[in-house]
């Protein structure tokens, strides 16, 4: 039976009313007194030299207070780079600066190369226009392929354009060509998991402000991770003590990974707010974030997939172009690397993986995680590759999947990683029963009457998530450890105060956090309050990404609550006059095992800050208790997935007429938001498969950069989706089983949908259309493969 | 610069606003309205809709000046004066149809009009209804939801609004 409150109830959430109701405490709802407004003056060339910048006009401009260029920063450093990845050779990879504004090059259109501040946006926006900025046109470096082979680099440092050249497991790589080489079939297929932007609902926006009298630095910010930043910002580009630096990230609109990284918006409103005494304000408008936030994916890969003749798989290779953009963001390298490499394996018993990632420097924004992260790609490579095979060796796709399932758990994979649980058939059955696989053939045939094509696509995939074992990240190259911090502070009279270095901006942890608390305690949710997203109230905090909020900030929770309940449970013996093995603690209550003697939680709580009573010399007064949780391994989330398609020959649209998600999440906390976040991320991977595509034309212009031409799914876009969690096998190793929810829709969706339309188009021997599937691309296959199609 | 009287939520204000003051900045930068947002800057993604004279305008392409006059409605207006949350509103907390909140408003001032105009739509027809409306973190799914729990809620006698 469903329970109405703590683990595993669909508490609504607490968070609703103040964003139903227009209470919600944005970035750009603050206005501090004296406030002025920042604009960036953005490079309209994607590759230029500035030979001049001449700023007295926009200087000399009404309410104009100053204007910015890199001069100004010549003492600052540049945005840093949060994971070295080593390449093939040993040799580091190449980390040019990312300057705060230009210095001597612009790289991407949207490159800012100056900043004025003004006292109005309008004011600031106006004197924009009068810097005079003489730009050298350089020819841009667009496409990957042509940016390795010679000609023009992005930076000095990198003359040929390569950041890095990994090879992954280096060891495998001979016996990987072998078993290819020597296999009864090799299923091939190129292709390419489209560049995409985040494009969160709420643009990004920054506040700095500066407090002379105690010399204390504020910034208020969009961000998923407020500790990183202070951490990156201070440490690494202002050079100011955490102590004298506040980072505030008050409610989010959205993040998607876009918001996880140092922006040098952030660092800009900071500085500036201490030059010229005033706070400081920068709202993105979209536009600018088009060109500004960091983009997503952006793979160009080969893959090959060598089979006995059963269809057993024998060795999966694979090599990928990374795009990294002009700059590398600051978990830039790791995306195609650590969580894309590792990922290769799938659901699969593949004994044999290599893989070659090139990552390359280009004159375009640069990219960074998005939902999912390198698992996405791989997972789209692999799936898109195991259907090409089915059909290659004209076994079922189902069925070819079953065939090579890891079925035995813990399962150690070639590409280093170790699969703690899962349950892969569990999961496909549920697919394939939910979507009614079986009466796909006769709702085929009725589309065919109607002269539509018909198409079911199915997919697995496996993600790492709860990111992740500091030592196994810092061995990787990360420069930070990825733990989790959190505070719960018992207050005298009961209620309890929880302070998280996760952050939530849509994922509902208050009311998810304060369920296991509740749970664990027995007290009502009500009582218990989460704290997130400022570096001054919250101890410490690596941030929400990667799905790891509930499996790593959670446990970290969970850690501080089971303290509680030890030093409450001692507190109780006092007052009871029993021996601390003796107190049971259940629904809030204290007893003493075998009477009834026992003591309520508020009364504990009470005496924990009045002591009067108390043995001072061996128990602290006070109820609060601090922890830092590192996981010991990732989680990994698993699913299967199952999208049915029609396509219109006449015209090539694609309507998707219904999505099925069998997720193995591990325990589910709350139902409700679990479905929720599964809900997006499909919408998101069902977006980059159907419409959305960054595109940059030869000479490095962003054509792409609003919304009337990137396109967003609509809500008449999308189907109702069916959405089932209930082949659950717990995770292994952290309190709660949980595995982690936020990123798999985005991930299984992409390859499921193209598999539905290739499906549909069967007929015409159409073996691959590149995402995104827009009503042109799938015509133009279709007509294309007419001739053949009508010849047989 | 033109003086302008707008009745937002029921309240009358006077300004002097410059002509190129959109009504949306009004709202936020002059009255202090944060709840309606601004998600882009070419009137697609609906985060700054309000209703002006009952109907829905995306308030990031009307010029203040133009609502001279007006009779606006903000998100902040849609609750009761008890604070008790419109049925709309209500549906969207019980069906889960927000999560990070900032296309929120948009959504419910959006799905408030549509029940005004069709006591009883189908799924598509709230589909097709919110197309001037981008949410980035629900799919859709559970607005959709909402919506149609709203209009049945409605249909069973509960005035749509306390505006």
């Amino acid at each position: 039976m469903a329970k109405d409150f703590g683990i595993g109830a669909s508490s609504k959430r607490r968070e609703d009313k103040r964003f139903l109701t227009g209470k919600g405490r944005y970035t750009d709802d603050m206005n501090k007194a004296g406030q002025a407004y920042v604009h960036f003056l953005r490079s309209d060339m994607a590759h230029g030299r500035i030979a001049s910048i001449d700023v007295s006009a926009a200087e000399a401009a009404p309410g104009v207070l100053k204007v910015f260029t890199a001069k100004d920063f010549e003492a600052v450093g540049g945005v840093p780079c949060g994971w070295q990845v080593t390449d093939k050779n040993g040799e580091p990879m190449k980390e040019p600066k990312h300057p705060i504004l230009a210095e001597g090059r612009v790289r991407h259109v949207g490159d800012p190369i100056a900043a004025v501040v003004a006292e109005t946006r309008a004011h600031a926006r106006d004197a924009a226009e009068l810097i005079e900025v003489e730009l050298e046109e350089l020819p841009a470096v667009v496409d990957m392929r042509a940016a390795l082979s010679g000609g023009q680099s992005v930076h000095d440092e990198a003359p040929d354009n390569l950041c890095y050249d990994w090879d992954f497991p280096a060891e495998s790589k001979d016996a990987v060509d072998e078993a290819i080489r020597n296999a009864h079939h090799v299923t091939v297929l190129e292709l390419r998991n489209n560049r995409l932007v985040a494009n969160p609902m709420e643009p990004r926006c920054a506040l700095g402000e500066y407090d002379e009298a105690d010399d204390m630095h504020t910034l208020w910010t969009t961000s998923q991770n407020p500790h990183v930043i202070r951490l990156l910002m201070g440490a690494f580009v202002l050079g100011i003590p955490e102590h004298k630096l506040r980072v505030v990230a008050p409610d989010v609109g959205g993040g998607f990974g876009s918001k996880i990284y140092h922006y040098a918006e952030e660092a800009f409103v900071t500085f500036a707010a201490k030059v010229v005494g005033r706070p400081v304000k920068w709202t993105s408008d979209r536009a600018e974030a088009f060109m500004s936030d960091a983009h997503g994916r952006d793979h160009v890969c080969k893959v090959e997939l060598a089979m006995d003749a059963e269809g057993n798989f024998l060795a999966l290779r694979s090599t990928t172009l990374a795009n990294m953009g002009a700059y590398l963001s600051t978990f830039a390298p790791c995306i195609p690397t650590w969580l894309h490499g590792t990922l290769l394996a799938g659901n699969y018993k593949t004994p044999l993986i290599f893989t070659n990632v090139k990552a390359v420097f280009t004159n375009t924004v640069p990219v960074d995680a998005y939902r999912g992260a390198g698992r996405p790609e791989a997972t789209y490579l692999i799936e898109r590759t195991v259907d090409k095979a089915a059909r290659e060796m004209g076994i079922d796709p189902a069925e070819l999947r079953r065939r090579n399932f890891i079925t035995q758990f813990p399962y150690q994979t070639p590409v280093a990683v170790e699969y703690d649980s899962g349950n892969y058939n569990a999961t496909l059955d549920k697919v394939l029963d939910a979507s009614d696989r079986a009466g796909f053939a006769a709702r085929k045939a009725e589309s065919a009457s109607r002269g539509k094509l018909r198409g079911f696509g199915l997919a697995h995939y496996i993600e790492a998530c709860g990111i992740a074992p500091s030592s196994l990240v810092g061995a990787l190259g990360a420069r930070a450890g990825l733990y989790e911090a959190a505070t719960v502070r018992v207050n005298p009279t009961g209620s309890i105060s929880v302070f998280t270095g996760s952050h939530s901006h849509g994922q509902g942890h208050e009311t998810t956090f304060a369920q296991v608390v509740a749970d664990m305690l027995g007290v009502p949710e009500d009582s218990i309050d989460i704290v997130h997203g400022d570096t001054n109230r919250v101890p410490f905090g690596m941030g929400t990404y990667g799905s790891r909020s509930l499996a790593v900030g959670g446990s970290a929770i969970v850690k501080s609550v089971d303290k509680i309940i030890a030093k409450a449970k001692k507190i109780a013996a006092h007052l009871l006059e029993a021996s601390e093995t003796d107190i049971t603690f259940e629904n809030g209550q204290f007893s003493v095992q075998g009477t009834d003697r026992s003591l309520a939680w508020g009364e504990v709580c009470l005496a924990a800050y009045v002591p009067h009573k108390y043995p001072i010399e061996t128990l602290e007064p006070g109820l609060e208790e601090t922890s830092f949780y590192d996981p010991a391994n990732f989680t990994y989330p698993s699913g299967a997935y199952a999208c049915e398609v029609e396509v219109d020959p006449e015209t090539g649209k694609v309507t998707v007429l219904s999505f099925t998600a069998a997720d193995d999440f591990g325990n589910v906390v709350n139902p409700m938001i679990v479905e929720g976040q599964v809900h997006g991320g499909l919408a998101q991977g069902l977006g980059q498969a159907l419409m959305e595509g960054c595109v940059y034309d030869e000479n490095g212009q962003l054509i792409t950069a609003s919304f009337m031409d990137y396109a967003m799914p609509l809500a008449k876009d999308l189907p109702s989706f069916v959405v089932d969690n209930s082949a659950c096998t717990p995770c292994t190793h952290n309190p709660l089983g949980v595995k982690g929810c936020g990123e798999a829709g985005a991930i299984g969706s992409p390859p499921a949908l193209v598999n539905a339309v290739l499906d549909a188009l069967s007929d015409y021997g159409i073996a691959h259309i590149d995402m995104p599937l827009t009503p042109s691309k799938v015509w133009a296959a279709i007509d294309a493969a007419r001739p053949a199609a009508a010849a047989e | 610069m033109p003086g302008i009287t707008v009745t937002v939520n029921g309240k009358t204000v006077t300004r002097e606003v410059e002509g190129r003051t959109l009504l949306v900045q009004l709202l936020r930068e002059e009255l202090g309205l944060t709840g309606t947002h601004v998600g882009c800057d070419t009137s697609q993604c609906g985060a700054c809709l309000v209703h002006v004279n009952g109907e829905s305008v995306k308030s990031c392409t009307m010029l203040a000046a133009a609502a001279d006059g007006a009779q606006v409605t903000t998100i902040e207006g849609v609750a009761g004066r008890d604070g008790t949350m419109s049925v709309v509103q209500a549906a969207f907390q019980e069906h889960h149809g927000l999560q990070c909140g900032f296309c929120t408003p948009g959504m419910v001032m959006s799905v408030t009009d549509l029940l005004r105009v069709n006591a009883s739509p189908s799924e598509t027809e709230v589909r097709e209804w919110l197309e001037g409306n981008i949410c980035r973190c629900t799919g859709y799914h559970n607005i959709v939801k909402a919506a149609l729990a709203a209009a049945e809620t409605l249909r069973a006698g509960q005035p749509l609004a306390a505006e």
